[in-house]
This record gives structure tokens, C-alpha cells and sequence, in this order.
């Protein structure tokens, strides 16, 4: 009987071990940076915030909506409240239907959300060869790999490796599952002028806008690592405290 | 037990009309505990815990979800960016399903490795199984509410298992779909029944909870309780026992809370349901994936009966066939401590549940799928073939007197008393 159980636990071992090294082929390993708000205690670097900022309005916005991020919003990565006015101002919205029942367009206010470059997926599809530039609110917590893979995919075209054919239209990636993207290489060389002077490599641009989605995805990150220190600390010194009570209490029982 | 004198004259009013104090004084402070429980016993308790943090969260983030499919998706991350700690509560409330789901399952185990099933606790077990069906059901349709891509998918993978019945299979989907696919009317009714399910869970909790103080806790030597030498009241030895548990288990809770909210999740589920892309994965979330496994390691047909049903079949019937172990083991032996054969295979089958869980994680293609098969196969065999033969050729190790005994290793006069 033990005979049979120790070879049964062999062979689980070793499928265990036989798996793992099939798993790691499948998958494009995607390079790992170090991210300011990475960690215990990561916040996001405002500079880049800033930069990043720049680069979606610059580069993305042309095709990706940004819809669930209000101009308000803006004022937690360091612009003032009239900053976030004249930005908004620079956007036209639908609004209404007014007393006469018709739609009007008026400029942005803080309270309004990014408005997208298309008004609908069909309009998207046909101004972009067919393909449907997703909406990058939530980008960075909607891929595996997060910041890492949004960074590695703008910096990621190639050219293609001998012997594949890339289809007209589409590009070739070495991170982009499949590795034929439909989205042109969108970074180039000095394509933004940085108010801050820093110069627009496509490296720097990638980390900035990747920082600056990071934070649209997850503006609550800074508020949520501070509250978990704390809360943490506080369970931790809680903890403590019952245990020495239940010592306390279980002291005569034993 | 006489009715207890209370010295406050409003409790002595109350209780005197109403008897909640004589009923909390029998239940927490005289219950008599066994005084040997290990830490493992603290999961019963932790999982009421959950229970609540799930349904205080709950019901605060049903003041602000939206059960529509076009809004669905947005309303969450309303929640997130909007609403007032919205981020924090809807951290708890995902997190916290991974978080029950570990602890009952540790409680479950805890019941096989002791024999917390035997009589006469096979109703208190039934019920827990009861309560842990009730837990999938709810947990499945929550899913779903975000709207993202697997809950859509899942959602209709899910349902598409009742289309194996025969003959009355695909009626039965369309009327839990209230339709021809996954759709408004879906999302609106789970979203319903995620709402009144975890009220039918606190209802069989209480019966769970009355089944248990008829006959005490089990512990972890498995022998009756034979006296107040062998037990100590709930309150305050137990209670601040389990406060001390739940605190080192809240510092793992809330640091996945904080720290790493969407590890457990799947990346995929943050992109809006779409029905006419299938994602190239499929998955449960962990907690459900060794059901999976099992549902999909059924790839051919057994005479007329297609693997599909049989794959359902197997799923369901490796939840119920738990009502039924405490006839399968007939070992008179409550603990595996004192069973050596049984706590080997105690342990193959918790490896066997690691492995159908990382099958179900993976594509049912090549050594995946054999893998499965084999699985499946310990999984039923341990219940309908190992454990009933162990009742019958297993020789168990000589049983302590009492709880008394082995807790008290010296000469005490307590355990010589006991002795005779």
C-alpha cells in the first residue's frame, strides 16, 4: 500500500515538473521594468504623469477613447483646476437635446469624461482599415502583464523575422500575441515636444504614457497602498494584542 | 439548566418575555467545547465571518451597480472612481469570495482529515454541503454581474452544461437564459438570485449552527467529550481564540486586498463582454477549477450516453457524492490520527484536488487531458472504493480513553479520576 502511494506521488511530481516546462513556451515572456508605482509603498511619478498626459493627447487620442476618465479627474495628477478647465475647453461635446429638441455642441467642462474619436465602433472599424482601436481606460489591468506588456508592445515593432509574411496593414510585434498588430508603430522619435524639455525618445515616451494609463486604470492606487499600510499595521498590533489575551486566557486550561 | 438571573433589570425584563439572553449565556457561554481544538477548528467560525464581510459589501455595492448589459461594466468602474471608497469595497467584496471559498474548503478538509461527518454529526455535515452548493451557485452568478468578457463567457459555458440533459436540455437552457443566448434578461436575474442567495446561506448557517450544538464540536482525537474535565465553555476560551485566528488570517485577506487586488482575477475580465469574440481561454476562477477539470476529462461516449452529460454528471457527482460519505466510511474511528492507512489517502486526495485544479487551469489539450482523466478517476475511486474498504480491513491504533488523557500527559489526578 505504501509502495503504491509513494509511486503515485512520483508520477504527480513528475507531470508537475513536465508541465511547467511546457507552459513557458506558449506565452511571449514579456521584460519586466521597474515601475514608480510598483511595491509596498509605489507611487506614480508625477513627471511622467504629466509627460504621459502629453503623449495619450499627442499620439493615442487620434484613435483611442479614454472614456472612463472625467477632466476632474486630472487635478489628482497635479494640474490645477484652471488647467483642467482649459483642457476640457479644447474638447467639443454632444450635449442636449436643448428646449427646442435638438443636440447642440459646446465645449468641455471639468465634469465631462475624455470624449472618444469616434461616435461609435462602426465609425472606429471604418476609419481604421477594419480594426477597432480599444478604449485604454482600463488597459493596464486588462492584459496580462499589466505595465510591462503595454511598455514592451510600443516598443516592441520589428521587422519581421525571415520567412513570415505580414499582411498588408498589419504590422509585425514581438509582443503582440500572434504577432500581427493592426496598430502602426505609434511612437516616434521627438513625436511630442515635453513641456518639461525632456527629450521624446520612443522609450521615453512608452514608460510616460504607460505610467499615465496605469494611473487611469487604477487612480485609487496611491490611496489604496497608503490605507493598506496602515491597515495592515493595525491588524498586525491587533493580532498581537489577542494573542497575549488568549494566552492570558487560556493560561489555566492546559 | 435553570434560567439564568440576570442582574440588569432591562435584560431580566426582556429575557423574562423574550429569552435571547438566557439563549446567548447557553449557547456561547455554557456550551461546552472540547478543550483540545487545534487551529484548525477556527475556520467554522471565520467562514460566518465572511459570510457577513460578503453581504455587508454586497449589499453596499448593489446601491450602485447597475443590472443592465450596456452598463453593467461601466457602473463597476463607477464604483471604483466615483463612489466614495467604492474602490476599497468592492476590493473586500472579490477578494472576499477567494477568501471564503479558502476557508470553507479548509473546513471541509478539516471534517475529512477528523471524521467530523460520522455520526452523530451527518446532518450538520449534509447541511454543510448544502451551504457549500448554495456558496458555488451565488459566487457562479456574482461573476457574472461585472459584465467583463469571462463573466459572459462563463456565464454561457456554464449554462450550456444543461443543454447535455437529454431531450429536455436545450428548453431548459433557453428558460435559464430567459432567451435565445446570455443577455438582459440573464444578467438581471442572476443578479437577483446573487442577492437572495447568501440569505438562503445565513439561513442553513443557523441550522448548520444548530446541528453543531446539539452534539458539541468533534476535536481533534475524535473520542466524545465524558465530562467537564474535557471541555471548557465557548466563551471567552474560544471566542478569543477565533478573534486571534481571523486577525492572522485578515492580515493575508487585506493584503491581497490592498496590495495585489486583482491577483486572483483574470486580466481578460476587465475588457466589456463582447458575444461575438470568444476569449482563447476559458476559466473558472480557482476556486472552481478542479469541477472543471473533472466536467471537461469526460472526452468519449459510454454506449449511447454522450461524454458531454457524463462530464456533468461527474461534476455534480463530485459534490454529492459527500452527502453520502458518512455511510461510505464505516470505520467506527472518528480521526485520522488514529487511522494510518486513511490519513495517507487523506492526504493523496488533497494532492489529487491540487492536481484536478491546475488541469482545470490549463487548455484540455495533450498530457492535460490524461492527467484529468486520472484525476477524476482517484477522486471517485477514493470515495466509492478506498474509504469503504478501509472501514472494513483497516486496522485503527489503540484510541485514548479521553480527551482528557492525551491533553494531560502527566499523572494528573484529573486523567487517573478519568481513568477508572
Amino acid at each position: 500500500m505504501r509502495r503504491k502511494l509513494i509511486v503515485a506521488l512520483a508520477a504527480v511530481g513528475l507531470a508537475v515538473a513536465v508541465a511547467g516546462t511546457a507552459a513557458a513556451v506558449e506565452a511571449v515572456k514579456v521584460p519586466s521594468q521597474t515601475w514608480s508605482f510598483g511595491g509596498l509603498f509605489g507611487t506614480f511619478d508625477r513627471g511622467a504623469l504629466l509627460r504621459g498626459l502629453q503623449v495619450y493627447r499627442g499620439v493615442c487620442q487620434g484613435c483611442h477613447s479614454l472614456k472612463l476618465v472625467a477632466f476632474r479627474n486630472l487635478q489628482e495628477i497635479g494640474l490645477t483646476e484652471d488647467q483642467v478647465k482649459k483642457i476640457a475647453a479644447e474638447y467639443e461635446v454632444t450635449d442636449g437635446p436643448n428646449d427646442q429638441g435638438e443636440m447642440f455642441k459646446r465645449k468641455g467642462n471639468p465634469s465631462d469624461r475624455f470624449v472618444p474619436p469616434f461616435p461609435n465602433e462602426k465609425a472606429a472599424r471604418a476609419a481604421n482599415n477594419g480594426a477597432y482601436p480599444p478604449d485604454l481606460s482600463v488597459m493596464v489591468k486588462a492584459r496580462d502583464g499589466g505595465a510591462d506588456y503595454l511598455y514592451a508592445l510600443m516598443t516592441g515593432y520589428r521587422e519581421p523575422p525571415a520567412g513570415m509574411q505580414v499582411p498588408e496593414g498589419m504590422q509585425y510585434n514581438a509582443y503582440f500575441p500572434g504577432h500581427q498588430i493592426a496598430m502602426p508603430s505609434p511612437l516616434v522619435e521627438d513625436g511630442v515636444e515635453y513641456a518639461d524639455k525632456t527629450r521624446a525618445t520612443v522609450a521615453q515616451m512608452a514608460r510616460d504614457v504607460t505610467t499615465f494609463l496605469a494611473w487611469a486604470a487604477e487612480p485609487e492606487l496611491e490611496a489604496r497602498k497608503r490605507m493598506g499600510v496602515k491597515v495592515l499595521l493595525f491588524i498586525l498590533v491587533l493580532t498581537g494584542m489577542l494573542y497575549a489575551v488568549k494566552r492570558k486566557i487560556w493560561s489555566d486550561v492546559h | 439548566m435553570s434560567a439564568t438571573e440576570f442582574k440588569n433589570p432591562v435584560v431580566r425584563w426582556i429575557d423574562y418575555r423574550l429569552p435571547v439572553f438566557t439563549m446567548m449565556q447557553h449557547e456561547l457561554h455554557e456550551y461546552p467545547t472540547p478543550k483540545n481544538l487545534s487551529y484548525w477548528w477556527n475556520f467554522g467560525s471565520l467562514a460566518g465571518v465572511m459570510l457577513v464581510v460578503m453581504i455587508v459589501t454586497g449589499v453596499t455595492l448593489a446601491m450602485h451597480y447597475v443590472p443592465h448589459v450596456d452598463h453593467a461594466f461601466d457602473s463597476v468602474e463607477h464604483i471604483m472612481r466615483d463612489v466614495n471608497y467604492g474602490w476599497l469595497i468592492r476590493y473586500v467584496h472579490m477578494n472576499g469570495g477567494s477568501a471564503f471559498f479558502f476557508v470553507v474548503y479548509i473546513h471541509i478538509f478539516r471534517g475529512l482529515y477528523y471524521g467530523s461527518y460520522k455520526a452523530p454529526r451527518e446532518l450538520l455535515w449534509m447541511l454543510g454541503i448544502v451551504i457549500l452548493l448554495l456558496m458555488m451557485a451565488t459566487a457562479f452568478m456574482g461573476y457574472v454581474l461585472p459584465w467583463g468578457q469571462l463573466s459572459f463567457w462563463a456565464a454561457k459555458v456554464i449554462t450550456s452544461m444543461f443543454s447535455a440533459i437529454p431531450l429536455v436540455g436545450d428548453p431548459i437552457v433557453t428558460w435559464l437564459w430567459g432567451g435565445f443566448t446570455v443577455d438582459q434578461p440573464t444578467l438581471n436575474r442572476f443578479y437577483s438570485l446573487h442577492y437572495l442567495l447568501p440569505f438562503v446561506i445565513v439561513a442553513v448557517v443557523l441550522l448548520h449552527l444548530m446541528a453543531l450544538h446539539q452534539h458539541g464540536s468533534g476535536n481533534p482525537v475524535g473520542v466524545d467529550t465524558r465530562g467537564p474535565q474535557d471541555s471548557i465553555p465557548f466563551h471567552p476560551y474560544y471566542t478569543v481564540k477565533d478573534l486571534f485566528g481571523m486577525g492572522v488570517f485578515f492580515l493575508v485577506y487585506f493584503g491581497f486586498v490592498f496590495f495585489a487586488p486583482n491577483m486572483l482575477g483574470e486580466t481578460i475580465n476587465y475588457v466589456e463582454a463582447n458575444p461575438l469574440q470568444t476569449p482563447p481561454h476559458i476559466v473558472p476562477e480557482w476556486y472552481f477549477l478542479p469541477y472543471y477539470a473533472i466536467l471537461r476529462s469526460v472526452t468519449f461516449d459510454i454506449w449511447f450516453v454522450p461524454a458531454k452529460l457524463i462530464g456533468v454528471i461527474l461534476m455534480f457527482g463530485s459534490i454529492l457524492i459527500l452527502f453520502l460519505l458518512p455511510w461510505l466510511d464505516r470505520s467506527p474511528v472518528r480521526s485520522a490520527r488514529f487511522r494510518p492507512l486513511y490519513k495517507q489517502f487523506f492526504w493523496l486526495l488533497a494532492i489529487d484536488a491540487l492536481v484536478l485544479g491546475w488541469v482545470g487551469a490549463n487548455p484540455p489539450e495533450g498530457k492535460f487531458v490524461i492527467i484529468g482523466q486520472i484525476a477524476t478517476a482517484y477522486y471517485f475511486l477514493h470515495f466509492l472504493v478506498v474509504i469503504p474498504l478501509l472501514g472494513l480491513f483497516e486496522t485503527p491504533r489503540p484510541l485514548p480513553k479521553s480527551i482528557n488523557e492525551p491533553v494531560l500527559k502527566g499523572d494528573s489526578a484529573a486523567s487517573t479520576k478519568e481513568k477508572r
